[in-house]
């Protein structure tokens, strides 16, 4: 694929940019928001698992005679009885034979919380009664808990057939490395520990399957349906031919990459169905979606060197990551891909050195979470750029600014091959500290250290990379096993007798974004019709063209992308219609207000309605050649992409539409107890063109907050024998309404080039920028004691260790 | 054991499992699914409905405890087609994203408006603090809150009851 054509975006809009109330919220705000534990299906089975008490251990016999005796059981499946009913689950990591991830536990547990046996039973409440009284004897083997003692040679293996703890190694070179290191006057270098978190949406994951024994068919509803074109997968692990799948889409209560192709409720469900014959539920309780959801955020160390010349010039850097992805690699090391599209930030940095090692350990396996990755080489290479500034005696305000890519040097292609299609970095942090007011608050931190206070100021300046492509899933092999290159979002409109649209969407159904809304602005646009006259409704994928859904912001640009070739196919029929009905060649019209009209003459028109009721219902009025309706689809494949070089010295285009946001905080920190309070809190971010700021701001506010428990609060904690302390939201601390500030947003609009009307991706970016902040600022509040947290979170613990730390 | 309550202004006679919560109750036995289960710790408020006029997580109480008592999920808000006024301001303020933490939101809403009719915004952002929320950072939910007491005192009939039987009593 070439460079896509440059947009001209100069046409005003009605519709998009307009803070308009989603049309999705009045059946949430009744209480009808139709989830999948709301469904109710006759004759409904219920299931609770019976999860590993230990972090490594082999299952010597199962007993479930007396589970079995509990009136209202039904079916009871052990992990060897699931190895035989299903195939393994869908797994994108590096070699799945080899780090292979069941339905249920199969003679060996991995975790504390996975799954040993599936108890099936007419309610939840018996089924977890006979849960309980299912015996699992193991035979305890030592944990692999510390990734870092995980590589050392004798190590016990989490998956012995793979040989060692290793699933993937390599390190990349992009640019002169060497040449960059030898401009450098000074390298800073450091070890960094960003520490394991999870979305945790206040609804788990869950689904409902019912297997039809006399047709073969197996129908799923699920709360997390996405890359629906790679169901044929989730069909495999369930011994069903595709064709006889068809999963549908449930709104979900929130998701931040927690139901991101999480298919192994819909697993469990589904074998569980086709074993009994009657519709089974999984639901997720919340000790679940702590221990065993698959979806734990990254877990990453960091060896980091950075080189910079005397008067501030970012030249290079070199990285060493170690992840520890918990026993399973689902999707393999593609956060690290994130990662890689805007390894440089926003800077002018010419090399990189990027090696990574991919370690398994007994912990529940990593998954996606707002960022997928990306957010963490942030908090890094922001964390980086401080202690350069902190070593060069620096403003840490001035050497971003040095170091901006300038406005006119865009498109800009980084050392990765990636590309960075439009920004301009130095207003948007103008604009952050203006709105902070940075000056007077350095003013007010001097005056209250004579109080004995301790205030710091932060700020980061970061990319948001969005609407990734296929080639990041495989550019880490030389030789990969499937190098797709198809990414793509559809959707059908539909244009009823009377001029009514309806838009059917193909991935997911809600995660608490906006695809109705943001659909519905889109077509509203299109046809100058309210948004709240477009009905939304989404398809299972038996009926479903090819989807991927909402990850790595890409949804809006993805379903804008559609809607416009939709609208496009729709208009070209209604023009070739309305020409026939006024005697005038389509070539005379033009699109006004809702309707075609002939150029020029504004009385001399047919409304779309118009135009819809012939198509539809006088055909014998029209052209031979005009079928009836007035419908159309059209499937939006990735935009820009390129192929990586063989040698993957160049990674090609991947994650093109770049975001930028500047966030500014204030925190007062107090050195007895390591407690940290905000003062102050602005966020400023670039998404290209808005569709809905309202909506917007409220991703920017909830992804911060989100970043704030990241920052400060939330930790899955294992301890050295691999024990779980995380299992409620007790001992895991989502933030509350108490531990968030109000933020102050900004806005700053480089529209995209490429993407229709400038769209660029926005769900991620308040966590992908919020630690890096938080951290600047509670090293600047604790400046007078020299203090550099290096540890995510900063739990008061770790503050007050870090003020005994740098005072001995 | 018999239990006899009365939910959103109807009263129901039930022989119930004595351990059965009164979510479950509610969401399974009476179909009302607009009270959600988040956590079943008492940590997320999520399954928040008020038991008479106090807000109560119904995930930690007994069916059975609320014998005799009378119970307002979300389905009691609006009337037909009409959103309540608290209803409308979240609506307008998208003091929502996923709807999931809403009901028990609103609920909790409804309790803190009843005893505090203006309630400034640090007021609203202490009392919600046992109700999660994992979209919005609370900032348009406190919000959304602060408009609906606009919107209620403006409300005529809510008003002057407001007015009458709150104010003058603080």
């Amino acid at each position: 694929m070439t460079v896509p054509a440059v947009r001209d975006h100069s046409k005003e809009t009605t519709w998009v940019g307009k803070s308009i109330r989603r049309i999705e919220d009045p059946k949430f705000l009744r209480g009808k928001g139709g989830y999948i534990a709301d469904r109710v299906l006759p004759g409904m089975l219920h299931v609770a698992l019976v999860k590993s008490p230990y972090a490594h251990a082999r299952i010597t016999s199962v007993d479930v005679e007396s589970a079995r005796q509990v009136p209202g059981v039904v079916v009871i499946v052990t992990g060897a009885e699931a190895a035989e009913l299903c195939d393994r689950l869908p797994d994108f990591g590096p070699d799945p034979s080899k780090h292979t991830w069941r339905v249920l536990a199969h003679e060996k547990v991995r975790y504390v919380g996975e799954g040993v046996v599936a108890v099936v039973a007419e309610s939840r409440y018996i089924a977890e009664d006979a849960a309980s009284l299912v015996y699992v004897d193991y035979e305890e083997l030592p944990p692999i808990v510390d990734p870092e003692e995980a590589l050392k040679p004798g190590s016990p293996l989490v998956h012995e057939a793979l040989g060692s703890n290793v699933a993937y190694e390599r390190t990349f070179v992009f640019g002169d490395v060497d040449a960059a290191f030898a401009a450098a006057d000074v390298v800073v270098e450091d070890r960094l520990y960003w520490g394991r978190s999870g979305s945790q949406p206040i609804e788990p994951v869950g689904a409902i399957a019912s297997y039809d024994t006399g047709s073969g068919q197996m129908t799923i509803w699920e709360n997390s349906l996405s890359f629906t074109s790679y169901l044929f997968m989730l069909a495999g692990t369930l011994k069903i031919p595709s064709n006889r799948l068809d999963v549908h889409p449930v709104p979900a209560g929130g998701s931040f990459g927690s139901k991101l192709w999480a298919v192994k409720p819909a697993a469990i469900a589904g074998m569980l169905s086709k074993l009994t014959g009657r519709p089974v539920m999984y639901m997720e309780d919340r000790h679940d979606a702590l221990a065993n959801n698959d979806h734990s955020g990254s877990d990453r160390i960091f060896y980091v060197k950075l080189g910079l010349t005397r008067d501030g010039v970012l030249t290079g850097i070199k990285l060493h990551a170690i992840e520890d992805y918990g026993a399973y690699i689902q999707f393999g090391v593609g956060h690290h891909g994130n990662a890689l599209a805007q390894v440089t930030g926003p800077y002018r940095i010419s090399a990189v050195e990027y090696g990574l090692q991919a370690v398994l350990t007994n912990k529940n396996q990593q998954g996606a979470y707002r960022g997928f990755g990306s957010e963490v080489n942030n908090w890094m290479l922001e964390r980086m750029v401080d202690l350069a500034a902190r070593e060069l005696g620096m403003d840490r305000r001035e050497i971003r600014r040095k170091n901006f890519i300038r406005p006119e040097e865009f498109p800009y292609f980084i050392p990765t091959g990636n590309v960075y299609d439009s920004g301009d970095y130095e207003p948007v942090l103008d604009k952050a500290l203006e709105m902070a007011g940075w000056d007077t608050w350095q003013a007010e931190k001097a005056r209250l250290r004579t109080e004995g206070r301790y205030i710091g100021l932060g700020l980061v300046s970061c990319q948001e990379r969005s609407v990734f492509s296929a080639t990041e899933f495989w550019f880490w092999f030389d030789e990969p096993g499937a190098p797709v290159t198809s990414m793509p979002e559809s959707v059908t409109l539909d244009v009823d007798a009377l001029g009514n649209i309806t838009a059917t969407l193909y991935s997911c159904a809600f995660w608490g974004n906006s695809p109705e809304t943001m659909t519905a602005q889109l077509v509203a646009e299109e046809f100058d019709v309210d948004p709240a006259m477009v009905s939304v409704v989404y398809a299972g994928t038996g009926q479903g063209l090819p989807a991927t859904g909402p990850g790595g912001s890409r949804f809006t640009v993805m379903i804008a992308g559609a809607v416009e070739g939709a609208s496009r196919k729709i208009k070209d029929k209604a023009f070739r219609i309305a020409g026939h009905l006024l005697e005038a060649s389509v070539d005379d019209l033009e699109w006004n207000d809702g309707g075609i009209q002939v150029k020029g003459s504004p009385g001399i028109r047919k409304t779309l309605g118009e135009v819809a009721i012939m198509a539809h219902l006088f055909k014998h009025a029209l052209p031979d050649d005009i079928e009836s309706g007035l419908e159309a689809s059209h499937v939006y494949d990735h935009p820009y992409t390129t192929m990586p070089s063989p040698d993957r010295k160049d990674l090609g285009v991947f994650y093109p539409f770049m975001g930028h946001a500047c966030h500014v905080c204030v925190v007062e920190v107090d050195p007895e107890t390591g407690k940290v309070d905000f003062l102050d809190y602005v966020a400023v971010h670039d998404c290209g063109t808005m569709v809905n700021p309202r909506s917007l701001e409220g991703h920017m506010i909830g992804g911060t907050a989100q970043g704030i428990g990241s920052a400060l609060l939330e930790e899955f904690v294992y301890d050295e024998s691999g024990n779980f302390q995380s299992g409620n939201l007790l001992n895991y601390q989502i933030p509350t309404s108490m531990d968030v500030p109000h933020v102050k947003c900004g806005h700053y609009e480089t529209p995209s080039p490429y993407t229709p009307y400038g769209i660029k991706g926005g769900g991620e970016g308040g966590r992908m920028m919020a630690p890096g902040a938080i951290f600047s600022a509670i090293d600047d509040a604790l400046d007078a004691f020299g203090v550099r947290m290096r540890h995510l979170p900063a739990t008061p613990e770790r503050i007050v260790e870090a003020i005994e730390e740098a005072q001995r | 054991m018999n239990l006899k309550i009365t939910v959103n202004g109807t009263t129901y006679e039930r022989d119930l499992d004595p351990r059965l919560a009164l979510v479950d109750f509610l969401r399974d036995d009476l179909g009302l699914a607009g009270t959600h289960i988040g956590c079943e710790q008492g940590v997320c408020g999520a399954c928040t409905v008020l038991v008479d006029g106090t807000s109560v997580l119904s995930c930690l109480m007994l069916a059975i405890q609320a014998e005799g008592s009378e119970v307002s999920t979300v389905e009691s808000l609006a009337s037909g087609s009409e959103l309540h006024p608290l209803q409308e301001a979240f609506w307008e303020k998208q003091g929502l994203q996923c709807g999931f933490c809403t009901p028990g939101m609103l609920m909790r809403a409804m309790e803190i408006l009843d005893h505090n009719p203006r309630p400034t915004a640090d007021e609203v952002r202490e009392a919600i603090a046992g109700n999660l929320c994992r979209c919005t950072g609370y900032q348009f939910i406190i919000e959304s809150i602060l408009d609906a007491a606009d919107r209620m005192m403006d409300d005529p009939v809510e008003g002057a009851l407001r007015q009458g039987l709150k104010v003058g009593t603080i």
